[in-house]
């Protein structure tokens, strides 16, 4: 405290805070600059030339349709991997092969016959409807040669159109923070020109004592006594808002044995929150799916195909089919045999939302009757890498949202009678979640 | 403020010379620290392998270790399924039907899982489901998580596989030569089981299978089996009878497998001005003698006489009788015999004396009644023990002809009188297996125990009574290395089979399909009726009539409400459950009656801290002698007689806080209940652990309502059922007018009550058990129940007329006058009467819309609900207990420690395996915080839940709370007033409806109805 004596200091602290800031947002600045921005890979698929008789353009969306459910392109599914497949088989064989080769086998067709047992007897279906035109488009797309990472996306150019909107903003407070730093040289300037004008003329500043302002402020009780209590109130006010995040542990993002992304199950591919989640609506607790909802997409996802118009940059495609094989490993899953090896080994996963046993909360109350949206308590889920805590789960957060949402009363006959007297008692034709009594403490703790 | 004053320290600072104050001056202390003692020792020194270095080491990094984990949050880890089973949810309750088995109780009930785990018992109420779970069948749940059970088979002492235990029993069985095989279980009442013991036996000469039920029934086995052909018990509905008689016969507790209580109460709730009239002629006071509208205390053998002279009355007959000694009784009794004979077949006599006469004598009664009470064509097989094959077998045993034993679900070496006998005819055989849920007694001596699964963990089908049929499902998959019986059993007889197969291939034909009858549990089919035989019923009367006092006092065996025949003696609950009668738990006891025990110098007392204290007797039965038994003082026990309950005394395979109280089977010669006794004190005082010490009402005719039929029937509610009144501006106007408080508005939403209806509660405790397992109550341990520290959410109090009825001191209140005289009035009205009447009261939290409690809470951790309940925030208390001190009913309960994970109190609470029957849905309760009965507000919420997911109204009587859920006699009824369908609306608006402690105008949800007695 004594140190501030100097009024002169003053301004140069304020040059400092100012110089730090600005090289703070410089460095940020040069941050952004410097992240990777994948540029959009070339798309060897539609570069590709058209071989043979097949369009693979068409041959793709037939693919997808009718034999992505079986078969991979380059891994083994519930069928072998089809990429080649045309040199492998006579044409004719394989045009017969599709229509029918239940019939096939039992005609006892050699290369029929081993084919099925290599695939553990799994019966194709038939598809007597694709024309032999079809299935050489299928050919066609089967035959295209594996696609390299364009560029790599490992090396990939930094800097996208979309950081652009954020540069522009540092920019401009950049030239901000520039032109206040100039006015503030001026100043000073015009401070030490006057000083040096008042010299030369020979005026007599009056003198300013640092010192005896301060002993002038400790002279004045009042004045001490207002600061105290100002001392006090401020600090009082941090120690309390020190002491009430003690337990809360909003963001609370730990490491998770298996890097499951919510950003591409229930972003990228759209997947209901409660089709994993599926006990929410009808239990206390929503309930991390257990490992055979998992393998109900993942028996035939086994790896990680991206998607190519957005950009996974933080990890690497075999990070992910690494991690899809770790669920394999859990649920005792042998992806070249396509069988459950029985060995399981239950996964454990680190809990997030931990309420207090005190607080009896109810998924279903809120999901199915209330029909808040999950996303309303766990935030944009869908966008989240890594799961993390969004809200607070504090008392206050709860009672809150009871006190400004509206009771869903339509079409549950539960409500009516209730709804209709309430609303009459209270005057107001919407009822909170408080006016139900939803903020009384023996409806959450017992 | 300066002070020239001196201060000193001493009393040898005075004397000026003290060597000791100079040395003091210069020294710290007197004399010599004695540091030489510990750091002269060089050579201990030096040898101590930790240095001062490391002590401060580990000083270091523990301090750093705590502060580190203090700062970091706990982390927690989820594990799901990783194929989850399609019926379970997580979160979501599944309910089983089942049938609970165990030789003594037979109920059929459905059992609330939780994640797989079973952590509740409750009521099947299909039709079919006969018997009703009392207290021990609510608590047999926590038996199955008992820390002590047999976690795999045991040989000679050692843990073997199932495949050693096959193989030697198997040779066993093939050396058994011409030796006899026998099988000993109790009663079985499975079809299935009784057939494949048959077939299992078919190959050996000689095989037997002796049934023997620990508590018998056997003389009246013998007197059914002599009229009706089928060893069987008659059944019989209390509800179809008008005038029920019942000589010795304790039909509210476990007489003849219990159940009774339902039809009984159906028929003493007065409905148009009727009820039934209830005779209880006994010797302790048991349940039923509590409820009796009229209770004659005899001794045993003045029973038998009175149950000549009832048959001389209803029959006709002329047998010759000795008269009852007192006069009184002995006009009480010839004027209820005429009441029986009066109803006709509205009447019905039933008798718990252990003499085949009597048996037979009832019988004949009910005959010459045409009793439609009585129901001998559906005729209950609950107990089928053979006494005589029993006493044959450890004969048999002891002379060496008994090769192989076989026994599942007995422990005799526990429960039979000649436990010596029989454990040195154990020696004698050559192959001996028990299949027990423990190393009790007889499993710890055998050459295999066999780890038998918990009937929660088990297949199997019951027969209860004739039409009945119902199926026993696992709710669990097995906790240890068990197997059942059956199964080994099967495995045993070459049979491949498992149980489950033979069980359904030999299930008895229902027209329920198996999957259906696996659903519900129970089936009931058509019986044909019975026509009685002849017997020499005159005979019968006569022999019973020659009886003759012994001149010693006669003592009756009986069991507790809570132990029962002591299967379940490890159970906490049960250990804790105040028995209804004298609300003393974690003990048995000697019953005495006043002048008895005034003639022996036998006391009870009370001591500062509240406990109550006893003086201790031997007792002395044909030259065996049970020493430092405690002895309570019981009102109504017939004068000649004592009683003591079975059940206690247990050693094996028990923790050692549950092995309170003595071995009463070791009297029990030629299991028979009545044996001739003399008493003779002991010194020593014991300490009891009681939970009411008040016995009377001392005339508050206020608190439990009272009324006869007559008035009840004659004259205005408000006559009978009188409401306060207090004064208000000089005038005395009804108390519920006057109000401290602003009320609240409760006419909309829910509105929650709770109605006890005093005429039906028979006291059974069924309520308090289901409570403590819905509720996650702690147990405590006897020493702090005899510091009153109980922690019983449900109490039932039990209180006795100083007079002989309760109006009668209500007269003898209201006559006292004068300072001298209240006080000596009152000093007498603290002992109860010689035969008094008894009343129950089940008490928890009256949920009071004005609540006392509320007002006092500094922290406002206890509140009110707009649904009527009073709410209770563990997590807002702060322990100043103000609420319990302004409480006016005494019902909330403080946590004075910590009761789960503390070794102090080593119950269920304390192990993994205990705490498996925590109902997830209810917050356990930390040191420090008042807790209380929350009217089950976990319940409620769960079925307003149910009903706004589907979207629809809550049903008219879909409201429940743990005790009216398993309240069997419908004396508990809980509901929502606010709904104009429910039943309670109707109960509240009755004219028996009262508030207990009206008068100071807290307003509870919980209302009781008067009690009438049909005198």
């Amino acid at each position: 405290m004594k140190k501030v004596g100097n009024h002169t200091s003053f301004s140069r602290i304020l040059l400092f805070c100012l110089a730090f800031s600005l090289s703070f947002s410089i460095t940020s600045y040069a941050q952004d600059a410097a992240a990777p921005a994948a540029a959009p890979a070339a798309d060897a698929a539609a570069a590709a030339p058209a071989e043979g008789a097949g369009d693979p353009v068409k041959g793709k969306e037939l693919f997808n349709t009718l034999c992505a459910a079986c078969h991979k392109l380059d891994a083994k599914s519930t069928g072998p991997a089809l990429r080649g497949v045309a040199d492998k088989h006579d044409r004719a064989w394989i045009y017969k092969w599709v229509a029918n080769s239940s019939a096939m086998i039992k005609a006892g067709d050699p290369a029929a016959v081993k084919l099925f047992a290599e695939n553990n007897n799994a019966v194709m279906t038939a598809f007597p409807q694709l024309s032999t035109g079809d299935i050489d488009n299928i050919l066609a797309y089967t035959s295209l040669p594996i696609e390299k990472p364009a560029g790599g996306a490992v090396a990939s150019v930094g800097g996208g159109a979309s950081q652009d909107g954020g540069m522009s903003n540092n920019l401009v407070l950049g030239l901000l923070v520039l032109v206040l730093a100039v006015l503030i040289v001026m100043l000073v300037m015009v401070t030490k020109t006057l000083k040096k004008v008042a010299e030369v003329k020979g005026l007599e500043l009056p003198e300013t004592s640092s010192v005896s302002f301060w002993k002038a402020y400790a002279k004045n009780q009042f004045l001490v006594l207002v600061t105290v209590i100002l001392l006090m109130l401020a600090s009082s006010y941090f120690l309390y808002g020190y002491l009430m995040q003690v337990g809360v542990d909003k963001d609370y993002q730990p490491i998770q044995p298996i890097h499951f992304s919510h950003k591409i199950h229930a972003g990228d591919n759209g997947i209901d929150c409660k089709y994993c989640h599926s006990s929410a609506r009808v239990s206390k607790t929503s309930g991390i799916p257990s490992l055979n909802v998992c393998m109900n997409c993942h028996k035939n996802i086994s790896e990680f195909q991206g998607d190519k118009d957005s950009t996974y940059v933080e990890h690497s495609k075999e990070f992910y089919s690494g991690e899809i094989k770790k669920l394999y490993d859990a649920v005792g899953w042998d992806a070249t045999a396509q069988k459950y090896t029985g060995k399981q080994k239950p996964v454990k996963w680190v809990r997030i939302h931990n309420l207090p046993d005190f607080v009896y909360f109810n998924h279903s109350q809120h999901v199915s009757v209330a029909g808040v949206e999950c996303q309303t308590c766990h935030g944009p889920v869908e966008t989240f890498e890594v799961m993390k805590q969004h809200s607070p789960l504090t008392m206050g957060w709860c009672i809150n949202c009871h006190r400004e949402t509206d009771v869903k009363v339509e079409g549950n006959d539960y409500y009516k009678k209730i709804h209709d007297e309430l609303a009459k008692k209270y005057g107001v034709v919407k009822l909170t979640a408080a006016n139900m009594g939803g903020t009384e403490c023996g409806k959450c703790h017992y | 403020m300066a002070s020239n004053k001196k201060y000193w320290q001493s009393v040898e600072e005075l004397n000026e010379n003290s060597s000791i104050v100079e040395t003091l001056r210069n020294n710290e202390f007197v004399e010599e620290i004695p540091t030489d003692e510990f750091l002269g020792d060089k050579e201990a020194l030096e040898s101590s392998s930790t240095s001062r270095r490391d002590f401060l080491k580990y000083v270091g990094f523990s301090t750093a270790a705590a502060s580190l984990a203090a700062c970091e949050g706990p982390v927690i880890k989820s594990i799901p399924y990783v194929v989850q089973p399609e019926e379970i949810i997580p979160g979501v309750a599944d309910y089983y039907a089942t049938t609970m088995n165990d030789g003594f109780d037979f109920a059929n009930i459905l059992i609330k899982t939780r994640e797989g785990r079973p952590i509740k018992v409750e009521n099947n109420v299909l039709a079919g489901a006969k018997f009703s779970a009392n207290a021990r069948v609510h608590a047999s749940v926590l038996s199955l998580y008992d820390s002590m059970r047999l976690k795999q088979p045991v040989i000679a002492g050692k843990p073997a596989s199932w495949e050693e235990v096959n193989a030697k029993v198997k040779a066993g069985l093939a050396s058994a030569g011409a030796g006899q095989v026998v099988v000993l279980t109790g009663t079985t009442a499975s079809p299935s089981t009784d057939k494949l013991i048959a077939e299992f036996g078919a190959k050996y000469p000689g095989f037997k299978h002796v049934v023997y039920d620990a508590v018998s029934s056997s003389e009246a086995l013998d007197a059914f089996q002599a009229v009706y052909g089928d060893r069987a018990l008659a059944d019989y509905d209390f509800g179809k009878a008008d005038v029920i008689l019942s000589v010795g016969a304790d039909f509210l507790g476990d007489w003849q497998g219990g159940g009774f209580d339902k039809g009984y109460a159906a028929g003493r709730v007065p409905k148009q001005g009727k009820m039934s009239k209830h005779i209880q002629i006994e010797a302790n006071m048991s349940l039923s003698g509590a409820s009796a509208d009229k209770r004659i205390p005899l001794t045993v053998t003045e029973q038998k006489y009175a149950l000549v002279a009832i048959y001389n009355a209803i029959t006709g007959a002329g047998v010759s009788v000795p008269a009852i000694a007192n006069k009184a009784y002995a006009e009480a009794v010839a004027k209820a015999a005429q009441q029986v004979k009066a109803a006709g077949s509205a009447g019905v006599v039933v008798t718990g004396l252990d003499d085949v006469n009597a048996q037979l004598l009832v019988i004949a009664i009910n005959n010459a009644l045409q009793s439609a009470a009585f129901n001998p064509a559906g005729a209950r097989l609950v107990r089928k023990g053979n006494a005589k094959a029993v006493a044959q077998l450890v004969a048999d045993m002891k002379a060496g002809s008994v090769h192989t034993l076989i026994m599942n679900g007995v422990n005799p070496v526990y429960t039979l009188p000649n436990s010596a006998d029989f454990v040195e005819g154990l020696k004698k055989v050559k192959l001996s297996v028990s299949f027990s849920l423990k190393e009790d007694e007889t499993a710890s001596i055998t050459t295999i125990a066999a780890a038998a699964p918990h009937y929660l963990e088990s297949w199997g089908d019951v027969s209860v009574a004739k039409g009945y049929y119902a199926v026993t499902q696992p709710t669990i998959r097995p906790l240890f290395n068990t197997k059942q019986f059956q199964d080994a059993l099967l495995a045993w007889s070459g049979n491949a089979q498992d149980y489950y197969t033979y069980l359904k291939a030999s299930a008895v034909a229902t027209g329920k399909t198996w999957n259906q009858l696996v659903h519900d549990g129970v089936a009931i089919s058509e019986v044909a009726p019975v026509s009685a035989g002849a017997a020499d019923f005159a005979g019968a009367a006569a022999n019973l009539a020659a009886s003759k006092a012994s001149g010693k006092l006669e003592l009756v065996l009986y069991t507790k409400t809570g132990m029962g025949d002591g299967q379940q003696a490890n159970n906490p609950w049960l250990q804790e459950f105040p028995d209804p009668i004298t609300r003393v738990s974690w003990d048995n006891y000697v019953t005495v009656a006043k002048a008895d025990a005034e003639k022996l110098g036998l006391e009870n007392w009370n001591v500062a801290n509240g406990g109550l204290n006893g003086s201790y007797v031997s007792i002395d039965v044909n030259g065996k002698k049970l020493e430092n038994v405690p002895v309570i003082i019981q009102p109504g026990q017939a004068v000649g007689t004592i009683g003591l309950a079975l059940g206690y005394g247990r050693k094996e395979g028990m923790k050692k806080e549950m092995t309170v109280g003595v071995n009463a089977y070791t009297l029990y010669n030629g299991l028979n209940s009545f044996q001739s006794a003399t008493l003779t004190k002991e010194a020593g005082e014991h300490e009891f652990a009681c939970v009411q010490l008040q016995k009377t009402l001392m005339g508050r005719g206020d608190i439990v309502k009272e009324t006869t039929l007559k008035d009840f029937n004659e004259k205005d509610a408000s006559e009978w059922n009188i409401m306060p009144v207090v004064s208000y501006d000089h005038k005395e106007v009804p108390a519920a007018s006057i109000d401290l408080w602003e009320s609240f508005d409760r006419t909309t939403g829910h509105h929650f009550n709770l109605s006890i209806d005093l005429n039906a509660c028979t006291g059974c405790g069924a309520c308090v058990i289901a409570c403590h397992a819905e509720n996650n109550v702690p147990v405590v341990g006897k020493s702090e129940i005899r510091r009153s520290r109980d922690m019983h959410w449900l109490r039932i109090d039990r209180y006795y007329s100083h007079e002989e009825t309760f109006a009668g001191d209500v007269t003898l209140k209201e006559g006292t006058s004068g300072l001298m005289n209240s006080i000596s009035t009152f000093n007498a009205m603290e002992d109860p009467s010689e035969n008094p009447q008894v009343v129950f009261q089940p008490v928890m939290c009256q949920h009071c819309n004005h609540a006392p409690c509320e007002t006092v809470c500094p922290v406002a951790a206890t509140s009110h609900g707009r649904q009527g309940q009073n709410h209770m925030a563990y997590n807002r208390c702060v322990g100043t207990r103000y609420c319990a001190n302004n409480c006016p009913y005494k019902v909330r309960r403080f946590n004075w420690f910590l009761y789960n994970k503390n070794s102090e109190f080593d119950y269920h609470m304390n192990d993994d395996l205990g705490r498996m029957v925590l109902n997830p849905d209810v917050n356990v309760r930390s040191r420090g915080v008042m807790e209380k009965c929350s009217f089950c507000i976990q319940m409620t919420q769960a079925t307003i839940l149910k009903a706004k997911r589907e979207g629809r109204t809550v049903n008219k009587d879909e409201f429940q709370s743990a005790c009216s859920e398993a309240c069997s006699s419908g004396a508990m009824v809980f509901g929502d007033v606010n709904s104009k369908e429910d039943p309670i609306v109707a109960l509240k608006e009755d004219d028996r409806a009262y508030h207990l402690l009206s008068q100071i105008g807290t307003q509870p949800n919980v209302f009781y109805h008067v009690k009438v007695r049909n005198t």
